[in-house]
């Protein structure tokens, strides 16, 4: 290719009227309105399908959806989670009927947001949601707990209803007998 | 007391006044570069330390004098070592000839009234270069070197043209000392409205000899990764950053002196040396505002301009401004010499 080099005319070899487009295109940004976001006081809002740190949600009844058969914790790439399995036995009065995790831990200095542990989750326990800055003052205090996670992740509607499907085909059974 | 301790006492007064105003004022530009920059990017610049970012020049200080001072092996270490003190010394020196007010009591407000200030100012300001050209030659490594040598080149060219740039003016003052220029031009006669030519030759030099953009040849970041000063860091390393702006300080200072009146209004009675200390204090006070001015024009054309190659630069110098300043003594002289 050939770029054209045509001569400055006058006006271009002046110089000046260059100094003043200059100029007022300087004075122009001088005033108009700044982009720089005031980080800690000001926050984007993320999308909400956004992968950010993975928490433990409960289900509307609030029941802990997890059944601890630490699927995430063996995709887990950085081996960030970490499951105490036999958890305290089941509860009929909240409807858990699986067995729970005793302890769930996140080691979020590990974790990379890679979202394998939400994609692995049969149970769909576990989730990536919004949280992107997380910071603490020790490493200890980086480690999230089960009681941590769960309160982070809060409700996340069951649209599989297997609890109620689980009900609804024992009452059946019950029916035919 | 006898009048020559009554100079020195008074005298070494000046100096500690000059360098109180002169220190926060080179700290102040540092950060009025960084948040007019900021602005004209569309940014907003530092803003966090202390109100409206003002304690900044502190955070700042402290941040280079805690930083590593290193050396780099393959340095010629006096040399390394005495670069950094050059490039400070010779802005405080020219500053001395200044008049940066017209009277306090019976005290002129010049630390230094030479009767030959502007030879002793181009004197000081060749050495200017010496900085510059020692910090390229010691480091030992290229890019420094290209800047030095593009230092030398350049502020050698444009210390010719403002050399020539300032001779009409004397012509038509008939002193050289920087306090008769200014009492001149105080009854509102500036003599940027009568030489515009010599002021806009001198203000392109002075561009050139603070080596600011668009003539910051010798620095260059994006073609040189810093120039001269690629190898220096910490505390060495800001004093080329004060450097520059005590340079700039001194170059306005020389234009407000030269061209714009120094410490004269034409207007309120400020047109005279002050009677009263008041006046004498705000003679300083529209001083510094004009010093302001230019400070703010130099910092605004850095980031309003792309930097000249450098043959445009030395064809600039060589084939414009000399001969134009040429030209101009020659059609002044011709004209003073007509009217007499």
């Amino acid at each position: 290719m050939i770029v054209k080099r045509p001569p400055l005319n006058f006006w271009e070899r002046l110089y000046i009227p260059a100094v003043v487009n200059g100029f007022l295109v300087t004075k122009k940004h001088f005033f108009s309105k700044k982009v720089t976001m005031q980080y800690p006081e000001e926050k984007w809002t993320v999308p909400p399908d956004y992968r950010g740190a993975p928490y433990l949600v409960k289900d509307e009844e609030g029941r802990t959806k997890c059944v601890s058969c630490q699927l995430c914790e063996f995709v887990c790439p950085p081996k960030a989670i970490r499951i105490t399995p036999p958890g305290p036995t089941v509860n009929p009065a909240v409807g858990n009927v699986e067995k729970l995790p005793l302890e769930f831990e996140i080691n979020m200095l590990r974790c990379i947001f890679c979202g394998f542990c939400q994609e692995v989750c049969p149970e769909e326990a576990i989730f990536l949601q919004r949280d992107y800055s997380l910071t603490g003052e020790s490493r200890e205090e980086m480690i999230y707990n089960k009681e941590k996670l769960l309160e982070l992740g809060g409700v996340r509607p069951d649209t599989i209803k297997k609890w109620q499907h689980k009900a609804e085909e024992a009452a059946a059974q019950e029916g035919k007998h | 007391m006898s009048p020559t301790e009554q100079f020195l006492l008074f005298s070494a007064f000046k100096i500690v006044g000059v360098i109180a105003i002169l220190m926060p004022m080179i700290a102040y530009s540092v950060v009025a570069e960084r948040r007019i920059s900021a602005f004209i990017q569309d940014r907003i610049g530092p803003n966090r330390v202390g109100p409206f970012g003002l304690l900044q020049p502190l955070a700042d200080g402290i941040k280079f004098i805690l930083k590593e001072d290193f050396t780099p092996a393959h340095v010629r270490k006096a040399y390394f070592w005495l670069a950094p003190a050059i490039t400070m010394v010779p802005a405080f020196l020219t500053i001395a000839v200044i008049p940066f007010g017209s009277m306090i009591g019976e005290q002129k407000m010049v630390i230094a009234d030479l009767n030959v200030g502007i030879l002793y100012t181009f004197g000081i300001v060749s050495l200017g270069v010496y900085g510059i050209v020692l910090a390229g030659y010691a480091s030992n490594s290229k890019y420094p070197f290209l800047g030095g040598i593009r230092s030398s080149a350049q502020m050698i060219s444009y210390e010719i043209a403002m050399g020539l740039s300032v001779i009409p003016v004397f012509l038509m003052v008939g002193d050289l000392n920087l306090t008769k220029v200014v009492e001149y031009q105080s009854g509102g006669a500036w003599l940027i409205f009568q030489q515009p030519i010599s002021f806009f030759i001198f203000l392109v030099a002075a561009f050139a000899e603070t080596n600011r953009l668009p003539f910051d040849m010798p620095e260059s970041e994006t073609e040189l990764v810093g120039g001269y000063h690629t190898e220096y860091s910490s505390m060495k390393f800001a004093l080329f950053f004060l450097g520059e702006y005590a340079n700039m300080i001194a170059a306005s200072a020389m234009m407000v002196t030269l061209f714009l009146g120094g410490w004269s209004l034409p207007f309120f009675g400020l047109d005279h040396a002050a009677g009263s200390v008041g006046v004498g204090i705000l003679h300083i006070l529209i001083f510094l505002g004009k010093v302001g001015f230019f400070l703010v024009g130099f910092i605004w054309v850095r980031w309003m301009w792309p930097r000249f190659r450098y043959d445009q630069l030395m064809h600039l110098g060589w084939e414009r401004l000399l001969p134009a300043g040429l030209v101009n003594i020659f059609l002044y002289s011709v004209w003073l010499w007509l009217r007499s």
